[in-house]
């Protein structure tokens, strides 16, 4: 069977070639990719432009960015035919290609992140690494964890003073620089779409500039969603060890910390929200006024074959009711919870209407492809590119970010007392 | 004694100081440089030639080109395809091509794919004719320009080409292509396209399809030697391509162009 004739159904007018090539995957990469840049561009917030109450948050946010970022390439890795050859963008790259670029954009934006991250957390990698070299007969687990501290200190072990405040310098350099080029990272994701010529959808020069939008409203929601559950979990702790453990905080305190930071962070999404929403109605309507050639053949997908996924599920359910419930004074954290996933959603969604969409209609523009998610596998490729590979890679980066958190601590226990 | 930040800097230097003369050398590829010198002297450049007039969507081409070019039979992809247009006096285009021609057009029901078939009752028919579909060839191919790592080529003589051993199968150059002539192999998994049957023209022969063809519908010839008979035709008659408005430079020129061919 040929690529892509699995999951798709052609119906009037449509190439013998034509298949919906770009699946699930797709959909998923300038997803994730946009979940690093908004989680990076949010830490950035407190580092760079030093608004105070997002300290906690920021902290939270580059650890998860760093979390993410393993798991931004993995949707292509998947995608393509040739998963072992892919290593051949970064040995031969082909310039001209917009994909080609990947391994720039993305090894400086990962080298970015993991120095801020080593200039962040350095201090606490020479105290794990001391406390743990004076202590006398170590068991296995010591041994392994003082041998990976004493490596992530790269031989460092300066912590005066004079050398902190170097630190800090450095992290608000590589926050301000990472700022441009997390942006370019996924605007350039947006370039790979808004230069295809060929698709009637896609070709448009605001593409990278509503990928960016979206992808910052993106990590901001799943900075918020993770940082509420994190803390919902502390809290459910501090209740269950309450009075039993000195020097952890009570569940009040939690409690205030909490809800000052989702907050402030909710205004952040909902500036971007708001811009994002703007550049996508000012690209439908753009369309719809020049009413070039593919117009007819766009607007039965928009208004007609996918009215239902773009104006309810993304504009509706994605975009307006987050809106609203944001809007409304006096935010709680239920509130919270259920209008950053409406917000993912709604993002998920956008990516997918620009994917999936984007091959919904024919190159002879008379003819429609509809596309059905392989749900359940039988083989290998309708699990890589059906809804059991896009979970692992959802997946994917929660993990790691459980793993991480070992490394660099999330929360700093001290600052409350 | 030396100090670790010393060290480092120094280090650095040497290193950079080393990679700069090195980046400055390349090996060279004898064949790289006869290929170089081939492209500024060659006089081929190769182009097609379809006069729809003749078409009568026996689909024979697109058999050829799928025995010739180890395209699975049965598989519902095709380097070359036949569409058949129908235009009825209301003013409705139908148009559809069915396993792409490949067994003809055997009904003269219209094959609209989920919507079933479709039957026009032949008095309502204001016009209907054939379209052969190929490979363009472009002179400027935005498949070559999307390939993240080069595996896709223009030849000196202007035939796009895939590497097999090369392509990662991304799919950005079947996206790219406005004229939908690119799918994924059903063995090699890899981009696949028409070739102009490259591995035949560059031996004098014709393209499979040419050779196939009863009714002369299809001619290859080279552009740049103007007593080609494909030459006299494309520079003396009024023809026309396919999509110019992508800026791509198509090669593929048609006689008998009708202006609903999508």
């Amino acid at each position: 069977m040929v690529h892509g004739e699995l999951w798709t159904v052609k119906d009037l007018f449509v190439l013998p070639n034509e298949y919906i090539y770009w699946s699930i995957q797709i959909v998923m990469y300038p997803f994730m990719t946009g979940l690093v840049a908004g989680a990076f561009v949010l830490s950035s917030l407190y580092h760079v432009f030093g608004i105070q109450k997002l300290k906690d948050m920021a902290r939270f946010a580059l650890v998860f960015s760093f979390a993410l970022l393993f798991a931004a390439p993995m949707p292509i890795v998947l995608h393509l035919q040739f998963p072992f050859r892919g290593i051949e963008i970064f040995m031969t790259p082909h310039f001209t290609s917009a994909i080609a670029a990947f391994g720039i954009v993305f090894f400086t934006y990962g080298a970015i992140v993991a120095s801020e991250l080593w200039f962040l957390y350095r201090k606490h990698f020479v105290d794990v690494a001391l406390k743990l070299r004076e202590k006398q007969d170590k068991t296995m687990m010591e041994w392994g964890t003082y041998l990976i501290f004493c490596t992530l200190t790269i031989g460092v072990y300066d912590v005066s003073e004079e050398a902190l405040h170097r630190d800090e310098k450095a992290i608000k350099f590589l926050a301000a620089l990472g700022i441009p080029v997390a942006c370019f990272l996924h605007g350039y994701a947006g370039f790979i779409f808004g230069s295809v010529k060929a698709n009637a959808l896609w070709m448009t020069p605001l593409m990278p500039v509503i990928f960016i939008m979206s992808a910052i409203v993106s990590g901001i929601a799943l900075c918020m969603l993770t940082y509420i559950l994190t803390m919902e979990i502390r809290k459910f702790l501090a209740k269950r060890k309450r009075g039993s453990m000195m020097g952890t905080q009570s569940q009040q305190q939690l409690q205030s910390a909490e809800i000052s930071v989702i907050q402030m962070t909710a205004k952040y999404l909902l500036a971007f929200l708001v811009a994002a929403i703007s550049l996508e109605i000012l690209d439908l309507i753009f369309r719809g006024y020049t009413a070039l050639k593919s117009w007819d053949v766009l607007r039965s997908v928009i208004y007609e074959r996918d009215f239902k996924d773009i104006f309810i599920m993304q504009y509706g359910i994605g975009n307006v009711v987050p809106l609203i419930l944001f809007l409304i004074p006096g935010i709680t954290i239920r509130r919270a919870i259920v209008g950053v996933m409406l917000v993912l959603f709604g993002v998920f969604m956008m990516r997918w209407n620009v994917v999936i969409g984007g091959q919904a209609f024919s190159l002879t523009f008379a003819g429609f492809m509809h596309y059905h998610l392989p749900i359940i596998p039988h083989n290998w490729e309708t699990f890589k590119e059906g809804l059991g590979g896009a979970l692992s890679i959802f997946i994917m980066p929660f993990v790691l970010f459980w793993i991480f958190s070992h490394i660099f601590p999330i929360f700093e226990y001290k600052e409350a007392h | 004694m030396i100090t670790r930040r010393d060290f480092f800097k120094k280090t650095a230097l040497g290193i950079a100081g080393a990679v700069l003369p090195l980046a400055a050398l390349e090996i060279v590829d004898p064949k790289k440089i006869f290929a170089e010198v081939a492209a500024e002297t060659t006089s081929v450049r190769w182009a097609f030639l379809v006069d729809t007039h003749k078409c009568v969507g026996c689909g024979l081409c697109v058999k050829a080109c799928k025995l010739e070019n180890e395209v699975p039979y049965d598989a519902n992809v095709a380097r070359t395809w036949v569409e058949r247009y129908v235009l009825t006096k209301t003013g409705k285009l139908y148009a559809d091509s069915p396993k792409g021609a490949r067994d003809g057009f055997t009904t003269a029901k219209i094959d609209e794919n989920a919507d079933g078939l479709k039957d026009i009752k032949s008095e309502g028919i204001e016009k209907a004719f054939f379209v052969p579909k190929l490979c363009n060839q472009c002179e400027n191919p935005p498949c070559v320009q999307v390939c993240p790592v080069g595996a896709t080529y223009q030849t000196p003589d202007g035939v796009v080409l895939v590497d097999r051993t090369w392509c990662i199968g991304c799919g950005y150059c079947i996206m790219g292509c406005p004229y939908g002539v690119r799918f994924f192999h059903p063995v090699y998994h890899t981009a696949e396209k028409c070739t102009f049957c490259y591995h035949r023209i560059t031996k004098g022969m014709k393209t499979a399809c040419v050779q196939a063809c009863p009714f002369g519908a299809r001619q290859i010839g080279n552009i740049k030697n103007p007593n080609d008979p494909v030459t006299q035709v494309i520079r003396t008659q009024r023809v026309g391509v396919l999509k110019s408005e992508y800026g791509t430079k198509p090669q593929v020129y048609y006689i008998g162009l009708d202006e609903e061919v999508r």
